[in-house]
């Protein structure tokens, strides 16, 4: 899935024409018409596909969630609006806040497990030699490349119960209890593995981020810093960490939202199951939505969910906007 | 700075490296291996970390089930057909931002940037109905246009980052020969444009590819035109317990996307792309 952040874009001179200069002269010269009517000619179908694909499924999303609408509806067609009954159905569900418990844990945990991860695989690479540092970054790059769903059916392949690597390998290093282990029978098992399975895949981006930023911090603060006495922790803590602040602030925010895109994972692996244990919220919108055909109820829960990652939304596009407004 | 450290601190370093690098690497290394195990190896209580014997029946076997062909194809046809169309939007809009001066240039990035950011996980219940109202259910042109509308503001932001870093100069210099506008970002841009093009587009080519649960809940009736990632999550259905196979098609089909990865990791590492894709 594409979650696109501007790395890049910073680096490159790309401000040139919000300042205006050297790309406006041939302009002044063209005729006057096309240089009003041709931007707009040139972004009308961008424009086009994201009201048709993105703003009218939202608010098509919105309207669904406040009327009655199930099968027969689908059907039918004449739903009827309701107000707010299906988020008040969805409040009072002890179940529906269970799920919110467990997406906010999931999240914790996946988050915390990637950011500390990843923070550690970076400083390490940077300090690895040249060669180390090629194959490590390869061997990220590799896993990084590994389409999710395969990634998936290859997870629980390691993770079988009679063949499983997994299990062989605690067994023969004498935890006997896990001989034939059935790792997705059990809730807590099943939620551990997804979270093996979202850090493995989430690490790659995050370090290989955090290694080419670290890459920037100039070196001659950190021999001022180590010059001054400082100690390792020291350094990262006064040096490192708030020269990468705004990369950090971006990637934990991409990741927060990523974790609601374990939806693909989770899904595939078990479905939210076993009982309830791996169902997080957009499992849950969806699961309500399309096993039991409460469109509406479903729709409510998916836009509850929106409102949650927003949250972290407005986080992210600050530091985007500051960064698009100072390039450096 | 690493000449200084001393050699004994050193190790503790490239043991954590070694560790990283087996951690990426096994579940990479165990899918294509199993794949090339016989069966009776895969089979066995002590899993063999090297294939003693090699062979390609899982592979024959994957490649003959039921449907590969036509999901291969079909997953073939939609992701380029949804990359295409965003190449030739994205190349449209990139080129209105990075080179035209228009009122609401700037709302028009914040809608991209936005866009890039679309819950795309909760609106699959709204698009399932929209499609099946407009009788779009179980078709692949309903899956191209989605997969377009995810793989399009990413390709947006990059492009215009590629624009913007060849110098207008150029065009100018071939207007002044007498090209009209169009025909000197043609004959002069577009070729220095090529290999950002070619990044880009491998990029969205993997997004599409790799979407999963759209082609799972818009295709539900017409199993004919299901997707490579659908036919792969359902193995169970078709090899049953047949991990040899299963792992024979996993690595057919995660291979494109760890071919286009390795080629373009000098972009993936230097930044250019770093957060451009997500599994």
């Amino acid at each position: 899935m594409p979650a696109i952040r501007e790395r890049s874009a910073p680096r490159t001179p790309q401000h040139r024409t919000a300042s205006g200069p050297p790309g406006d002269s041939p302009r002044r010269r063209s005729p006057r018409p096309a240089r009003g009517y041709w931007p707009y000619v040139l972004i009308a179908p961008a424009i086009g596909g994201m009201l048709y694909l993105l703003a009218y499924p939202l608010l098509r999303a919105v309207l669904i969630s406040l009327q009655d609408f199930r099968l027969r509806q689908l059907i039918a067609g004449d739903a009827q609006f309701v107000g707010l009954r299906n988020y008040r159905t969805l409040l009072s569900d002890p179940r529906f806040w269970e799920v919110v418990a467990r997406t906010f844990a999931f999240m914790a945990v996946n988050v915390v497990l990637i950011m500390t991860i990843s923070t550690l695989v970076a400083l390490m690479t940077e300090r690895l030699a040249k060669a180390g540092r090629t194959v490590v970054l390869c061997a990220l790059v590799l896993a990084w490349a590994m389409p999710v769903v395969a990634a998936t059916t290859v997870f629980q392949w390691l993770f079988h119960s009679e063949f499983g690597v997994v299990n062989w390998l605690l067994t023969s290093l004498g935890f006997d209890s896990f001989d034939r282990y059935p790792w997705f029978a059990d809730g807590g098992a099943a939620f551990a593995i997804l979270v093996v399975l979202i850090v493995w895949q989430s690490v790659p981006f995050a370090a290989i981020t955090l290694y080419s930023a670290l890459t920037t911090v100039p070196s001659e603060l950190y021999e001022s810093a180590r010059m001054d006495g400082a100690s390792g922790p020291r350094i990262f803590r006064s040096v490192t960490f708030p020269m990468l602040r705004p990369i950090f602030v971006l990637v934990f925010s991409l990741e927060v939202i990523w974790t609601f895109k374990a939806f693909v994972q989770i899904w595939v692996m078990t479905r939210g199951g076993p009982g309830d244990a791996t169902t997080i919220l957009p499992v849950y919108a969806v699961q309500t939505a399309l096993s039991s055909q409460r469109y509406d109820l479903g729709s409510a829960a998916s836009m509850l969910t929106v409102v949650l990652m927003s949250g972290v939304l407005v986080l992210y596009f600050r530091q985007m906007f500051r960064q698009e407004d100072d390039p450096r | 700075m690493t000449l200084l450290r001393p050699r004994a601190r050193r190790l503790p370093l490239n043991a954590a490296a070694c560790v990283t690098v087996a951690v990426c690497l096994f579940p990479v290394y165990w899918m294509i291996s199993t794949a090339f195990k016989p069966s009776k190896d895969i089979q066995s209580a002590d899993p063999q970390l090297f294939p003693h014997t090699w062979t390609l029946d899982h592979f024959r076997k994957a490649v003959q089930a039921d449907g590969f062909e036509l999901f291969w194809r079909n997953s073939v046809l939609v992701t380029l057909a949804a990359v295409l169309l965003s190449l030739v939007v994205a190349l449209g809009a990139a080129f209105a931002v990075a080179r035209m001066r228009w009122r609401g240039r700037r709302q028009f990035m914040l809608m991209v940037f936005i866009a890039q950011m679309a819950p795309w996980e909760s609106l699959i219940i709204p698009i399932y109905i929209i499609s099946r109202d407009t009788a779009m259910l179980d078709r692949l042109p309903t899956l191209t246009l989605v997969y377009f509308m995810i793989t399009l503001p990413f390709t947006i932001v990059v492009l215009r980052g590629f624009i913007a870093t060849i110098p207008p100069e150029l065009e100018e210099a071939a207007q002044v020969d007498g090209c009209t506008r169009t025909g000197a970002f043609g004959r002069v841009a577009l070729p220095l444009l090529m290999p950002g093009l070619l990044a880009t587009s491998l990029f969205g080519f993997i997004t599409a590819w790799n979407e999963f649960a759209y082609a799972n809940f818009l295709i539900i009736k017409e199993q004919d035109n299901r997707t490579l990632p659908v036919w792969l999550s359902s193995f169970q259905n078709t090899f049953g317990t047949d991990w040899g196979a299963t792992m024979a098609a996993s690595t057919l089909f995660a291979l494109p996307a760890l071919v286009i990865f390795l080629l373009l990791q000098r972009h993936v590492t230097s930044g250019f792309a770093a957060g451009a894709v997500k599994g």
